[in-house]
């Protein structure tokens, strides 16, 4: 038997074996709300952890799911697999409408909405005369698997934990695959996800809304355990518990939800007991140590319990590039010096600032082009102009005789332009091999937007063999073939440049956009950079690069367009370039 | 509706409006300077309310032993910071003096002020001045605790720990107060006749004070050195370090700031409504969807978006009273919506 299954393996057969013990009825109870509230966290860890957005507002869904189901069930009689049905479409229209007005802003505004509805949706059940105002609802029926009837706490413990366990398993698959991926560059802000056809607003919304199905499914447990509901386990304050259930187990972590569900709850209830005892004074104290604990943890361990514990334990197995998958198709590539991007007096102004002054310049296909000029001269603002960063106040780009005017960069992405990044853009804690499958993102078997259920139902195997082996095949390919499982962080930073070089490949581009690769190389490493883009050009693909250095680019470049505060000021080969006087007066200064 | 029962409801509006635009001024500053979003503000109306109320009913006021114990803890981790740091060590005499003036003596000092004061029938103008000497100076102590060392970290994790203090303070809060509510005397008891309308003088004192706040405030920001080097922080916080503004110190004067202005918002409705040991979370969440309307940066918008909430709350109590909180809570959900689409605030984070 493989040696890493063995400790999950025992905790399964342990946590199944506990209620047919006699253990404790109390602690079933508690192993019961750990399940339900390990549920909600995993949400917050995929929302939070990974996706770097966050929610209040948790208890809220969960309050949807169960008020859903109790009145269905209790109320109207019905199943409380209609209410489960009812209360998850409920939970994701909801979630979709807020996610929809907050996505597009920065970041906070999603939390500080979740908080302002959970306390909006906790007054309404409270006051609502058919949910029973603030009594809820009483009465439930136990949930009918079939035909085994889970009325006691024993019995529905094993639905509680199998749909932990399921959950667990659902949101490994969906990490690792290509939605996953893309959930993950979320992180790394959203430039470099989009640049690679990732649609950040859309993966936002999923994520917020699968949090909140996870919420509203706990919700469906908990009402049908507790047999009744009212509004109180559904406020912002448990909303926030939620928060700190995740951040306790480490918030990156899927099993650290887990762990911070169960310290927590333990944890409450050994302190709602404790501070009385000792104190002499009852109310709800343990609030105070939790806050310590929460901004201690912050402080000085934003990695968790999990976080640590995972040191201990074996590492996962990285995800491997199988061999002999079928290569994915390839676009038609232009002819040999075609003409590929068309840029037309294009203009920028920031305010009263012109930052980009008409400047006009053509890449024909398998040409290496560079764009230099001093500090300021409108170089990055221009590259940004061409992938779509920034909108244009004028002019026109033109690529292979399409203009890309007012196209989003994953748009730009999608035609065959792949870019790198100035500041280095990766996920450090992912393999090499994962990065720069990210690349491949808009290359999938599925719609880049969709494949989000089959990957949960690990249905997309072919699509990952194809992709995953498409990037090793690029990593192969740009040579660091042999760095393939490591860490992405661990790699030089000459490498690191590499590497984004192989992640744009990964999108089949025709003509690859450079920000300053060779900024901040050692003289090998931009010698190894050269050789590189060389053999790219041998095999057919144009390159446009903005660049300071250069000795770097007299080399290697077929033509320069040179820039100077926002104005072209010259262009040609190299040699001609370099004896203009033009040039020299603006990077040596004019003679006097 | 007749016009009477208008004008009273406008009334309310105004002066619990004149409150929460204090918040929400008060939260977009500290979001502006420190990128913190201040959940515990509601803490600080709070402790000021039940600070003056104890000294009103000659009590001993709690806060003060708080403020001692927060002081000392500022003191310690001052000391620990001077200890690990070669540099200061070496001043470290100096250094720790000046720490124990500012943390320990200061906060004995209106310890043994207050034990002096408890008892006495002070004037209503020495018991306001001393519960903000109480309260306002846990601000400061506040951010050098909780948040700087979290300084350079992201929004969401500041706003983790913003819910972390608020759990601590709501807690404190609890175990210092108790679970019943108070009301102070108001500033002044006469109430007049306005044509029909009753006019209470309470209201008139909260929107004069809140309106002379805000007058100050502006003043504050557009003359003084210290104004200035705040919203300079607020633009580009590395440029305002590059220029020699300390984005510590311009995060500990934005807290004191921002203490001093939730105290007296606590000092301001604590003789118009009830306030318990959990009040302020609601009243520091109204002051926050007025500032969402100003997407958190322009004053004028967060003051007009606090008038707005305060007015439909005071319609709402009086239209539909049970869903009073469901409306002026949701209302958040269109503004967004209304924002998201003038696409103020694009995507870039941080």
């Amino acid at each position: 038997m493989n040696k890493r299954l063995i400790v999950p393996a025992a905790c399964a057969v342990a946590l199944a074996m506990l209620p047919l013990l006699p253990t404790p009825q109390f602690w079933i109870t508690l192993l019961n709300y750990v399940g339900l509230y390990s549920l909600v966290a995993m949400g917050l860890v995929l929302l939070t952890g990974v996706g770097g957005l966050t929610s209040f507002g948790q208890a809220a869904f969960v309050g949807i799911g169960a008020y859903s189901t109790a009145y269905l069930s209790a109320t109207l009689g019905l199943s409380p697999w209609l209410g489960l049905a009812a209360g998850l479409a409920i939970t994701a229209l909801c979630a979709a409408l807020i996610g929809l007005v907050t996505m597009r802003m920065s970041g906070h505004f999603l939390p500080l909405a979740t908080i302002a509805w959970g306390l909006a949706l906790y007054y309404l059940f409270g006051n609502l005369e058919f949910l029973g105002k603030y009594d809820g609802i009483t009465g439930l029926p136990p949930i009918d698997l079939l035909g085994w009837d889970l009325a006691s706490g024993r019995d529905i413990y094993y639905l509680i934990w199998a749909s932990v366990l399921l959950a667990a398993l659902a949101l490994h698959n969906l990490l690792n695959s290509r939605p996953g991926r893309a959930i993950r560059a979320l992180k790394g802000g959203g430039t470099m996800a989009e640049a690679m056809g990732v649609d950040t607003a859309w993966t936002k919304l999923t994520i917020f809304v699968l949090a909140a199905l996870l919420a509203s499914w706990s919700g469906w447990l908990q009402a049908h355990l507790q047999r009744a509901v009212n509004p109180t386990p559904f406020s912002v304050n448990y909303g926030i518990e939620y928060l700190f259930m995740a951040v306790i187990g480490g918030i990156g972590h899927i099993w650290g939800a887990v762990l911070g569900a169960g310290v927590l709850t333990v944890l409450k209830d050994a302190l709602q007991g404790a501070i009385p005892r000792l104190t002499g004074v009852s109310g709800h104290f343990e609030i105070i140590i939790f806050g310590l604990l929460l901004v201690l943890l912050l402080q000085y361990a934003r990695d968790g319990l999990w976080g640590a514990l995972r040191k201990l334990l074996p590492a996962p197995e990285p995800a491997r590039a199988p061999a002999g998958a079928p290569a994915l198709p390839k676009r038609k590539k232009p002819r040999h010096g075609e003409l590929i991007l068309d840029v037309r007096e294009v203009r920028k102004e920031f305010g009263g600032l012109v930052a980009v002054n008409d400047v006009s310049f053509q890449v024909r296909a398998g040409e290496i082009v560079g764009l230099i000029g001093p500090n300021g001269a409108g170089k990055s603002t221009t590259f940004n102009l061409v992938t779509g960063v920034l909108p244009a106040t004028r002019g026109e780009v033109e690529y292979r005789g399409e203009p890309l005017r007012g196209l989003p960069s994953r748009e730009i992405a999608r035609r065959g332009i792949g870019r790198t990044f100035q500041h280095v853009q990766l996920l450090p804690a992912m393999t090499v091999l994962e990065n720069v499958a990210i690349g491949a993102h808009l290359r999938g078997d599925f719609r880049p937007r969709g494949g989000l259920l089959a990957s949960i139902l690990r249905l997309n195997r072919a699509e990952e063999a194809k992709l995953l082996s498409e990037a090793a095949r690029q990593l192969e390919r740009v040579g660091l073939g042999e760095h393939m499982y490591k860490e992405a962080g661990s790699l030089a930073l000459g490498q690191q440049r590499i590497l984004e070089i192989a992640r744009a490949l990964c999108c089949d581009p025709a003509l690859l956009l450079l920000d300053e690769p060779a900024a901040g190389l050692r003289y090998r490493e931009k010698q190894a950079l050269a050789e590189l883009l060389d053999k790219l050009r041998a095999e057919g693909m144009s390159v446009l690069l903005v660049e300071h250095d250069m000795d770097f680019v007299m080399n290697l470049t077929d033509r320069l367009v040179v820039m100077e505060f926002g104005t072209r000021i010259a262009e040609g080969r190299p040699a001609e370039v370099r004896a203009d006087p033009a040039v020299i007066e603006a990077y040596l200064g004019g003679v006097e | 509706m007749d016009l009477t029962v208008a004008a009273m409801l406008v009334q309310d509006g105004i002066a619990s409006g004149a409150v929460y635009v204090l918040m929400a001024l008060a939260l977009v500053l500290v979001f502006a300077v420190t990128r913190i979003i201040f959940i515990p503000q509601g803490e600080f109306v709070v402790f000021g309310a039940f600070t003056l109320s104890a000294l009103q009913g000659g009590q001993w006021p709690h806060a003060a032993t708080l403020l001692v114990a927060m002081g000392a803890l500022v003191f310690i981790a001052e000391t620990c910071a001077t200890l690990r740091n070669p540099d200061l060590r070496r001043r470290a005499g100096r250094g720790l003096a000046w720490h124990a003036g500012k943390y320990l003596a200061f906060p004995w000092a209106v310890y043994l002020l207050a034990a002096a004061a408890t008892g006495q029938a002070l004037p209503m103008p020495a018991q306001v001045a001393l519960t903000l000497l109480i309260v306002a100076p846990m601000g400061p102590f506040l951010y050098r605790l909780a948040y700087e060392p979290l300084a350079e970290a992201s929004t969401l994790v500041l706003l983790i720990a913003s819910v972390g203090v608020h759990l601590v303070l709501l807690g404190l809060g609890l175990v210092m107060f108790g679970a019943e509510g108070v009301r102070t005397q108001p500033f002044s008891g006469a109430d007049f006749a306005l044509g029909e309308l009753q006019v209470s003088a309470q209201s008139l004192w909260v929107v004069g004070v809140s309106a002379a706040m805000v007058g100050g405030l502006y003043l504050y920001f557009e003359h003084s050195l210290s104004g200035k080097a705040l919203r300079a922080t607020a633009v580009n916080r590395r440029g305002a370090r590059l220029v020699g503004i300390g984005t510590a110190q311009a995060g500990k004067l934005a807290f004191t700031l921002v203490a001093l202005i939730g105290t007296l918002c606590g000092i301001l409705i604590a003789p118009i409504s009830t306030v318990y040991y959990d009040s302020g979370f609601l009243i520091c969440l109204k002051g926050f969807v007025g500032a969402i309307v100003g997407a958190l940066v322009s004053y004028p918008m967060a003051a007009g978006g606090a008038l707005l909430v305060a007015m439909l709350e005071s319609f709402s109590a009086f239209y539909a009273s049970a869903f009073k909180e469901v409306i002026v809570f949701t209302l958040i959900i269109p503004v967004l919506l209304w924002r998201s689409l003038a696409g103020a605030h694009g995507a870039d984070e941080e």
